[in-house]
């Protein structure tokens, strides 16, 4: 009877857990609003980032693909000062650390402002974009040059070859790649607790600091990040399915 | 139609034409021959600007295309073009790759560039392809699908380069019945290719070039039967 009583002892200290960590005083309530944090975040800087990202990669391949054929003049010199302007974005972006751009964010570019929700989306979503315009700029390279020359013999502009040709084949080359960072990036806002943000990472960190009960509270928060992510991922392949159409079957 | 004055390309310290002067009239199909970095490919790609000449002008139907104020959207929707690599678009349907420029050019409406789209199909034996995807169709059927889609705009001239080099062998004669067929319509056609056989039965003119210039030209009969350039006299010794 040894073994069952161990058991229930244990079941019944996991019960007293779990009511300390998320039934008193309601922190079940910190999680979930933590939760709606982070996905807001990570839903703005998504859409941040692929907003600042597809505009980087057009602007770079653009020049990348035209910089020798085009004639002088000042679409030319625009487009070579938007080339460099992307350049530099991309290079200090990418060569700093994540945390140290939203503390530069929040306590220098925006100190007078109390909003650090909105400040950590902005940092996430200019942090993503740079990853973001280097996986769109794989994406328009890995379509063949003789679709552009196909779509503008047949009298499309450049735009509209862009647009109606190159962009949908883009789009599926690049859907698991942009996936990969979208994930990424959700759980990069795990850090936004630096500038006093009450995200899931933050809310479960609080529940400890309150119960002294690490295990339950974290754990939580891990798996929540975890069910998030399989569910984008679940939903990321439905999509992947639906655009593989014209490939080889 | 098409007047090519002085024509020049350069990539880099490269010269690839050095100076080509040639008239092609409506109605006229010219096929180019020679052998491979002579200059063919990048002097049809010239005609609709696909490269840009580093010198000399080039006219179609009386404007000079190569000024820089030119709409060259304009003028390629009149000049189809045909890839060796067929180009076609993957993620559309045989149907949307038909109507695709026809309707975002303005050029019909949807209802007639359909219509227009299947009489294109029904006229290369592929009406039961329309709504099969590019990576469902053989070689020789996405080339014929090519073709059409070039037809699809209704252009004044069709330029094809070396459309059956990237075919098997058993499937270039399909292709060469279509574009005999659109050469018997009255096409104006300019024909870069390895086909001897087709430069003789359907070319009004042949050209021969090397090394960035025109070397011979003359009809099918002089190139073929008496040529007088010792590089051309080479070159077929070669091919035939």
């Amino acid at each position: 009877m040894t073994i069952l009583d161990g058991l229930s002892a244990w079941l019944s200290d996991l019960k007293a857990e779990f009511i300390l960590n998320f039934i008193d005083k309601n922190r079940w309530e910190m999680l979930v609003q933590g939760l709606q944090t982070t996905l807001l975040i990570a839903l703005f800087a998504c859409l941040l980032g692929i907003a600042i990202g597809v505009l980087v990669a057009v602007v770079r391949t653009t020049w990348d693909s035209t910089r020798l054929t085009m004639r002088r003049g000042p679409g030319r010199l625009a487009l070579s000062l938007l080339n460099r302007i992307c350049l530099v974005y991309t290079t200090v972006i990418r060569g700093t650390p994540v945390v140290v751009q939203l503390l530069i964010m929040y306590y220098i570019i925006f100190a007078s402002s109390n909003n650090g929700l909105m400040v950590a989306s902005l940092a996430f979503g200019i942090n993503s974009g740079a990853y973001v315009s280097e996986i769109i700029r794989s994406g328009i390279l890995s379509v063949d040059k003789g679709q552009m020359e196909a779509g503008r013999s047949l009298g499309l502009t450049y735009l509209q070859t862009m647009l109606k040709i190159i962009a949908p084949q883009v789009l599926k080359n690049v859907l698991p790649t942009l996936a990969n960072e979208f994930i990424a990036l959700l759980k990069e806002t795990s850090v936004a607790g630096y500038v006093a943000v009450a995200d899931l990472t933050f809310a479960g960190n609080r529940i400890r600091g309150v119960t002294y009960s690490p295990f339950m509270p974290l754990i939580a928060v891990a798996l929540i990040y975890l069910a998030v992510v399989m569910f984008f991922t679940w939903l990321v392949g439905k999509l992947e399915r639906r655009l593989r159409q014209g490939d080889n079957r | 139609m098409i007047t090519v004055k002085n024509l020049r390309k350069q990539f880099g310290d490269l010269e690839v034409l050095k100076g080509i002067d040639q008239h092609i009239s409506p109605g006229e199909k010219v096929v180019i021959i020679g052998p491979s970095g002579s200059g063919k490919s990048t002097f049809l790609r010239c005609l609709n600007l696909l490269e840009t000449p580093t010198g000399g002008q080039i006219f179609f139907e009386g404007v000079n295309i190569t000024d820089p104020k030119c709409d060259i959207n304009a003028i390629r929707r009149r000049m189809g073009m045909v890839f060796q690599q067929f180009n076609l678009f993957p993620h559309l349907t045989v149907m949307q790759n038909l109507t695709l420029a026809p309707v975002t050019t303005g050029l019909m409406d949807k209802e007639s560039a359909a219509r227009k789209a299947s009489q294109l199909l029904a006229r290369v034996g592929l009406s039961d392809k329309a709504d099969a995807y590019p990576a469902q169709l053989s070689g020789g059927q996405k080339q014929r699908i090519a073709i059409v889609r070039a037809l699809a705009m209704n252009p004044d001239v069709m330029l094809f380069d070396e459309p059956t080099s990237a075919l098997d062998p058993e499937m270039v004669g399909e292709v060469l019945d279509v574009m005999k067929q659109l050469a018997e319509d009255g096409m104006t056609m300019v024909v870069v290719t390895h086909e001897m056989g087709f430069a003789r039965e359907v070319g009004d003119r042949v050209l021969f070039m090397d090394e960035g210039i025109v070397m011979e030209e003359g009809t099918p009969q002089q190139i073929f039967g008496n040529p007088q350039n010792p590089r051309t006299q080479d070159f077929l010794r070669k091919v035939l």
